[in-house]
């Protein structure tokens, strides 16, 4: 059971000092986010065709442009890390056994990384005409 | 572990219902980058599989959950602009209330520019017979 700790123990330094770390890497990137998502969904969701126009080609289209490959890839790890983080507060405020939180936690964080080296990967390895593809579906700088 | 119920800490108002949402937007954007990070790797892995899962963003449901991200989205940067400057302007926190009426105010203002648009986009979609 997390209990609510005896008023005036000393803290510990450390994990206060991680808290402060991390209550600024909330806001700080908190920041960095909004110019990136809304950025993202400018171009995406309300420009030109919106939705529709999203396939393959589009993304290759995109990542032609080195710009957007670091920008995607930025908003990727802020993302994760910033939603990881509010999470790891939620579980710490509405679990009840420490087992529960700590399991939590760790399922949180290691989604976390996986995703992020996934979708670095993903960004950096990129190939807009690959040739085992349909062509059709490849963008049209591919021929 | 049963608790004992006891005297409650929330407080109401404003400053608690912006915190409540906060919560839910975030959890539920959450979720949502999870699938999304995943969906968009398949740009990796197969062109064709990518252009199929990213059809399913076009259909009326997943359209309409979509006005729900984006306002959950809106909400949640607004929102947390006013956090920042509770924590870091000196009258911030005396601001806090009015502070959280003109994030819903420019939420709704985003939002209304957005909707229309996103919803012509779907039901253009649907036209074009999918």
């Amino acid at each position: 059971m997390v209990t609510i700790e005896t008023p005036r123990s000393p803290r510990n330094r450390k994990s206060a000092q991680r808290e402060k770390q991390a209550w600024l890497f909330m806001r700080a990137s908190g920041v960095v986010l909004i110019v990136l998502i809304f950025g993202h969904l400018f171009i995406n969701l309300f420009s030109g065709n919106g939705i529709k126009a999203i396939d393959f080609a589009f993304v290759a289209g995109k990542w032609a442009n080195p710009l957007w490959k670091i920008w995607d890839t930025l908003m990727l790890w802020l993302a994760l890390i910033h939603g990881t983080n509010g999470m790891r507060t939620l579980v710490n405020d509405y679990t009840q056994r420490e087992g529960i939180r700590k399991f939590l936690n760790i399922a949180l964080w290691t989604i976390c990384i996986a995703l992020i080296i996934l979708g670095t990967l993903v960004t950096t390895t990129f190939d807009p005409c690959p040739d085992t593809s349909v062509a059709s579906a490849l963008p049209q700088f591919c021929k | 572990m049963p608790t004992k119920p006891t005297g409650t800490l929330y407080r109401g108002k404003t400053g608690m219902w912006s915190w409540v949402l906060h919560r839910i937007t975030g959890v539920s954007i959450f979720f949502f980058l999870l699938v999304h990070t995943l969906d968009t790797a398949l740009v990796r892995l197969d062109p064709v599989a990518y252009n199929q899962v990213i059809a399913t963003y076009k259909t009326p449901v997943i359209g309409v959950a979509e006005l729900g991200l984006v306002a959950a989205i809106l909400f949640h940067s607004l929102n947390g602009v006013r956090i920042i400057l509770i924590d870091f302007w000196s009258k911030g926190a005396k601001y806090q209330r009015a502070m959280f009426w003109i994030v819903i105010a420019l939420a709704f203002v985003l939002f209304a520019g957005f909707a229309p648009r996103h919803i012509m986009h779907i039901l253009e979609y649907i036209q074009a017979g999918k």
